[in-house]
């Protein structure tokens, strides 16, 4: 059956990203000059603008921000999964992300601490989730 | 009736600090000496909308041209004095010109974000000001109904679309949550926004929504991206507005008195614009610094308001302008709401036409008329009584504020 959810539109930039999280690794981008670290990645650094950025390993693990329940679906892949939920987690490291939250709990919490899970999706494609600790 | 969330997706990185001090980014708000000197000198002499509703058959620029028609007889300017144009969302600015017949010696062409009427109206006010126009229309079209826009997925391609996260609606939901658990804010609080609002859409003839809702009502309509719901959610429909703006000198000489464009503020909010429509903090620091530009120009306070014009895309951006603005204290918005504050009669009346709710999603432009057209006392049944002092707010990654007086 094929995989009828949005894909990553994989660029230069954000390319090392996907090929890590698809071994096993969340990986951020961060200034070598000044250390600023984020997620998406960009093409200079947003604090003292070098040209000099790379990756590193984040530890995966953060807090919940907050989440919400897709109760429509915008793609036909999200169909069958509806209400789906959709988190916003800090990261240890600073930046905070999208994902979705794996547990099927009635009642998280803002400030819940959280870590990354992988769930390959495609062949070629493995997408970070997180999941309550 | 419409609903559906709407959406840009652009990109950029999320932001990792929760609170911003404004004077991180280097500024710390508008040039005071610089924004006074357009203190009540640009006024708007005549503005002019369509029917708001599904108009297949016609398109943006015949929308636009409806609306300028209408704005012109509004003020009894002859067409061809207009030697400034302003078109957003509409194609191709050139088109637009020869549709109407105007060879202006200023043109400015804005997307079709919900944030670029304030930004827009500003812009037109600083060109008048400078002498690059004596007479600008500006023109906002909208055909997303008929053109059955829905505001996420793949129209709107995003950073985080593979996790099934797309459309602002849903990043209105993610901060509405947030609020929730910071302040304990609830979604029958939020109701009471709805219930305002779309009560005004009941007064308002014009209104492509006109029933009025219970925060029952509110309640029991089915989810979107929850926490939001269906009456969370603003309107697609079609149409399309134009107001006329000149000094307020040359004000004096058309149909009806000028209203002033007394102050007006901005600040950006750039991260995180990979989460599109989306703010950690609820866009306070931006909301705070416009609003304090607006009031300090105008030489008002927030007391002197009569009405607020609120950008009401989806119902949690109004309780977060009146934190912003400092209409409550920050994480007590939910309670100032309760018990109809913003109805008309009441405290603070909000979105007297029926907002992007109930009335037309014209994007803040209809709400700038709105303003209009309350200071002239044109309104009807929905007239706030003695009214001589209009704020519109927009709380978006382009915060603007604009304070409107009677000429």
């Amino acid at each position: 059956m094929s995989y009828g959810k949005p894909l990553p539109r994989l660029d230069t930039l954000n390319k090392p990203f996907w090929a890590a999280a698809h071994e096993g690794k969340f990986m951020l981008q961060f200034c070598e000059d000044c250390g600023d670290t984020r997620f998406p990645p960009g093409p200079v650094c947003p604090k003292c603008l070098s040209s000099k950025q790379s990756w590193k390993q984040a530890s995966g693990r953060g807090t919940l921000e907050s989440w919400v329940d897709f109760h429509r679906a915008y793609w036909d892949g999200f169909k069958g999964e509806l209400p789906y939920r959709v988190c916003l987690v800090r990261l240890e490291e600073g930046p905070v992300v999208v994902s979705n939250l794996v547990d099927k709990t009635d009642n998280p919490r803002m400030g819940q601490p959280v870590r990354v899970v992988f769930e390959n999706v495609t062949d070629e494609v493995t997408l970070p989730k997180f999941t309550v600790i | 009736m419409g609903h559906a969330p709407r959406g840009t997706g652009m990109e950029g990185r999320p932001s990792p600090v929760a609170i911003r001090p404004l004077n991180e980014t280097g500024a710390t708000g508008g040039n005071m000496s610089d924004l006074s000197k357009l203190k009540d000198k640009i006024a708007v002499i005549g503005v002019g909308n369509t029917k708001y509703g599904n108009f297949p058959e016609i398109d943006d620029y015949g929308l636009a041209a409806h609306a300028f028609r209408n704005a012109v007889e509004d003020c009894g300017i002859d067409k061809n004095k207009v030697d400034g144009m302003l078109v957003c969302r509409i194609p191709y600015y050139a088109r637009m010109g020869e549709v109407l017949g105007l060879n202006p010696r200023w043109t400015m062409t804005l997307p079709g974000h919900g944030r670029m009427s304030g930004m827009g109206i500003i812009e037109a006010a600083a060109a008048i000001d400078a002498g690059l126009c004596d007479y600008a229309a500006l023109m906002y079209a909208n055909i997303g109904r008929s053109r059955r826009v829905n505001y996420g997925g793949d129209e709107s391609p995003g950073t985080w679309d593979p996790w099934g996260f797309t459309s602002p609606g849903a990043a209105h939901a993610m901060m509405f949550r947030r609020h929730m658990e910071l302040y304990g804010t609830t979604t029958r609080q939020l109701a009471e926004v709805s219930v305002a609002i779309r009560y005004h859409g009941s007064l308002n003839p014009d209104a492509v929504m006109r029933a009025p809702f219970s925060i029952d009502d509110h309640e029991a309509a089915r989810f979107i991206t929850a926490p939001l719901r269906l009456l969370d959610y603003c309107l697609i429909n079609d149409g399309a507005v134009c107001l006329i703006l000149t000094s307020k000198e040359r004000a004096k000489d058309f149909k009806k008195p000028p209203v002033l464009i007394s102050g007006f503020g901005g600040r950006e909010t750039y991260a995180p614009s990979s989460i599109a429509n989306f703010d950690m903090d609820f866009w306070y620091p931006a909301v705070s610094d416009a609003g304090r530009q607006a009031y300090e120009m105008a030489g008002v306070t927030r007391d002197d308001i009569d009405a607020l014009m609120v950008y009401d895309n989806f119902s949690p951006t109004v309780l977060f302008s009146l934190e912003g603005l400092g209409f409550c204290p920050r994480g007590e918005s939910g309670r100032f709401v309760e018990g109809g504050t913003l109805k008309l009669g009441d405290k603070l009346p909000v979105n007297t036409d029926g907002g992007h709710l109930s009335n037309s999603y014209m994007q803040g432009w209809a709400l700038n008329v709105e303003a209009v057209r309350q200071l002239r006392g044109e309104c009807g049944a929905r007239q706030v009584p003695n009214c001589e002092v209009v704020q519109y707010v927009q709380s978006t990654p382009c915060t603007r504020s604009i304070i409107y007086t009677k000429g």
